[in-house]
């Protein structure tokens, strides 16, 4: 008899999430899906609003990662006024972002899949948290707390809140820096450094632990897409896009990023509300490609700054060709928040920061903008086109998480084919699967362009849909 | 026509708030209550314009009468005895508020006129923290035809400042009221985009006298669209000069 294990929802995510397992007659896992379920419709109705208020719309599709929508729309606003906006913007911009960076993946990294690292994937559920974490490793959950306020204060100090700051805007951003907010972030920097580099030593010191996820979590050939910078190094706001192949070899260079429907088409499939991106030169569903802070390292040739490039170096040494496994997101991570730190510094460190001329005024000009920048879980595209009194009349936003939706489907099943038993249903094998979703970090708030946490709800239902066995966690 | 300036031959005596008061033949109990440095809400009263008496938010009770009355254009009488800030009252103006909240769009996050808003300050001062009514989310459009300025629907609450600025001072009348009840828009001469309009001599007057995001400046972001009042406390000179 076929069985279907449902984990609905996933937990320790951004946003809300269903996974089936299908079972074959031996109880082994024959198929898997990740069902994202929930559906906003922002492209609709932003539909007859003015340009100008895009970017704080668009925004509101995420607390966590609000920034990383200003940037991509304020970069398409850029496009429709048709205007290059003022250096000083652009290196304010790059600092918000960053700052945003490095609060994103500490709260990744600590708040969410720490405690399966700490605590063990077989842990009690009821504790295996961040205040389990803080019961356990006081001292590894305060550096992620600090290391994360670190970020969110610099975007409030910038943008005047942390969730939600409206500065960003077309043009620029709407206020320049004073010399005392400089010295404020500068100030916090040292501090939020140690952390950063105490993490990944202790990362790489734990790594050996988890062989078994490292070689199972997602861990497969596939392809890789990101900016990089005009030498080929790691960007997050500006620059081209770039796709390597399994092997690290690059098949598409230096693509202005406003041509990305030249190289990326879009799937849907009837199980979720998330679409499918791929790589169109190999078509659906083999142009498989991954995003975020695994594919940024393996695509970027350098990093740009002292310690995250001697980072990087040893980071690239863990695999020949491309780094495969998903699990190493994890590390890529904490390697971005080091290269964010340390370019934050050099960022405020430049004299040019403080230049009071920092926004362009125009009209919409274009009838169409494309903007594109890294956020925290890769590549973020906003696409708009306006009416020639400046109102949208149609939206398109291709979201990070978006584009791992076939590299998270195929690691699901990966993950439940290795550790799932299906005539031993135990809660450990389930939170392996959902583990592996953790490590892409997924936003599905954005992606499906929902909120809160909910208790995970695992049923084990037959072909007639009777619950044969049930796992319940508050 | 101007309101005439009476001379003082009379003095009337009155109550507002259990303080003793005296007013003038003429005057309203808004203007009374201003003279006593006693607030009452509103949204649609400036002083120097008609007086129009549409959001209800200046209402008060007057002992004897079984009616609340709206303060901006009740004529005080000798012996008035006046409450304007009585627990029944609180609740209509909440109620009032959560209605405007609940007929249009009022998206205040993503709002330029966010944080200078006379709607949302007044939502804060009163306390409205719930809106208890179903939102209607009217399909509404945005005029943005105008080369300058920008007619957002969804944010409007038919306060009619700006058709009263519009005919009364600047005297261009482009601005009116078309269509009836929940139906009823701010319109441009015979109802027509903004940008078309023959009549609009782009004063912006209208735009810094709207007390929301429905008349605002092109070319804001949220939250930036600060308006310009100063010219306020001038418009009754302007009217009799």
């Amino acid at each position: 008899m076929t069985k279907t294990i449902t984990i609905d929802p996933v937990t320790r995510i951004e946003g809300h999430a269903r996974i089936t397992l299908q079972l074959d007659k031996k109880g082994q896992v024959d198929d898997a899906q990740f069902h994202v379920t929930q559906f906003r419709g922002f492209e609709k109705f932003c539909e007859g609003r003015p340009f100008t208020e895009m970017p704080a719309i668009t925004a509101r599709t995420c607390g966590i990662c609000p920034v990383s929508h200003l940037m991509a729309s304020s970069k398409a606003c850029d496009d429709l006024m048709a205007v290059d906006i003022p250096p000083t913007a652009d290196m304010l911009r790059r600092l918000m972002n960053l700052a945003q960076l490095t609060q994103s993946h500490a709260l990744s990294f600590f708040h969410l899949s720490s405690p399966d690292m700490l605590l063990g994937w077989d842990s009690d559920p009821a504790q295996r948290h961040i205040f389990g974490v803080a019961a356990k490793h006081p001292e590894l959950a305060v550096d992620g707390v600090k290391l994360r306020k670190i970020g969110q204060t610099i975007i409030e100090i910038l943008g005047g809140k942390k969730v939600h700051p409206a500065w960003m805007v077309g043009g620029g951003v709407n206020a320049p820096l004073t010399e005392e907010t400089r010295q404020k972030m500068l100030d916090m920097l040292p501090e939020a450094l140690d952390i950063a580099r105490r993490t990944i030593k202790w990362y790489k010191q734990t790594l050996g632990q988890f062989g078994e996820e490292v070689r199972t979590f997602a861990n497969f050939p596939s392809m890789f897409m990101g900016l990089v910078d005009k030498s080929g190094g790691l960007e997050h706001y500006d620059g081209y896009l770039r796709v390597t192949d399994e092997n690290g070899k690059t098949v598409e260079d230096m693509i202005d990023p406003k041509r990305f429907h030249e190289v990326l088409g879009e799937a849907v499939e009837k199980f979720s509300y998330m679409k499918f991106p791929y790589y169109k030169a190999r078509g659906y569903p083999d142009g498989m490609y991954r995003v975020g802070p695994l594919a940024r390292l393996n695509i970027s040739d350098h990093a740009g700054t002292p310690i995250a490039d001697q980072e990087l170096a040893e980071f690239k040494d863990l695999h020949r060709g491309a780094v495969l496994s998903s699990f190493q997101y994890h590390y890529a991570r904490l390697i971005e928040i080091i290269f964010a730190i340390e370019r934050m510094k050099q960022l405020l460190e430049d004299p040019m920061i403080l230049d009071p001329h920092v926004r362009a005024r125009a009209r919409g000009n274009r009838n169409e903008g494309i903007g594109v920048a890294e956020a925290p879980r890769g590549t973020l595209i906003h696409h708009y086109k306006i009416n020639d009194d400046g109102q949208i009349t149609w939206a398109n936003l291709i979201i990070a998480t978006g584009h791992n939706n076939l590299a998270m489907n195929r690691g699901v099943k990966q993950v439940a084919q290795h550790f799932v038993d299906g005539t031993k249903l135990q809660e450990g094998m389930l939170n392996r699967v959902e583990a592996v979703i953790r490590c892409f970090d997924p936003c599905l708030s954005c992606a499906t362009h929902a909120m809160g946490q909910m208790p995970l709800h695992v049923q084990l239902v037959d072909p007639t849909g009777n619950v044969v066995d049930e796992v319940l966690r508050d | 026509m101007a309101r005439q300036k009476l001379p003082p031959t009379q003095t009337l005596t009155m109550k507002i708030d259990d303080v003793d008061v005296t007013a003038k033949p003429g005057q309203t109990i808004q203007d009374v209550a201003r003279d006593h440095d006693i607030e009452i809400p509103g949204l649609c009263y400036i002083d120097g314009l008609t007086i129009w008496g549409a959001c209800r938010l200046c209402l008060v009770e007057v002992e004897g009468m079984r009616k609340l009355l709206a303060a901006c254009s009740t004529e005080v009488a000798e012996g008035m005895i006046v409450h304007t800030d009585t627990e029944r009252l609180r609740r209509y103006r909440k109620m009032v508020i959560e209605m405007l909240f609940a007929e249009r769009n009022h998206v205040c996050s993503v709002c330029v006129s966010n944080g200078h808003c006379d709607l949302q300050a007044m939502a804060v001062q009163l306390g409205v923290d719930h809106v208890h009514l179903p939102y209607m989310n009217p399909d509404v459009k945005v005029d943005s035809s105008h080369d300058r300025f920008r007619l957002d629907h969804n944010r409007c609450i038919l306060c009619t400042r700006c058709v009263r600025v519009c005919g009364e001072i600047e005297g261009a009348a482009t601005k009116g009221v078309g269509g009836r009840g929940i139906n009823a828009r701010i319109i441009n001469d015979l109802n027509m985009p903004w940008g078309d309009s023959q009549t609009c001599t782009s004063c912006g007057k209208c735009v810094h006298i709207c007390p929301t995001g429905a008349l605002v400046e092109k070319g804001t972001a949220a939250a930036e669209m600060k308006k310009h009042r100063s010219f306020l406390p001038y418009l009754t000179v302007m009217r009799e000069s």
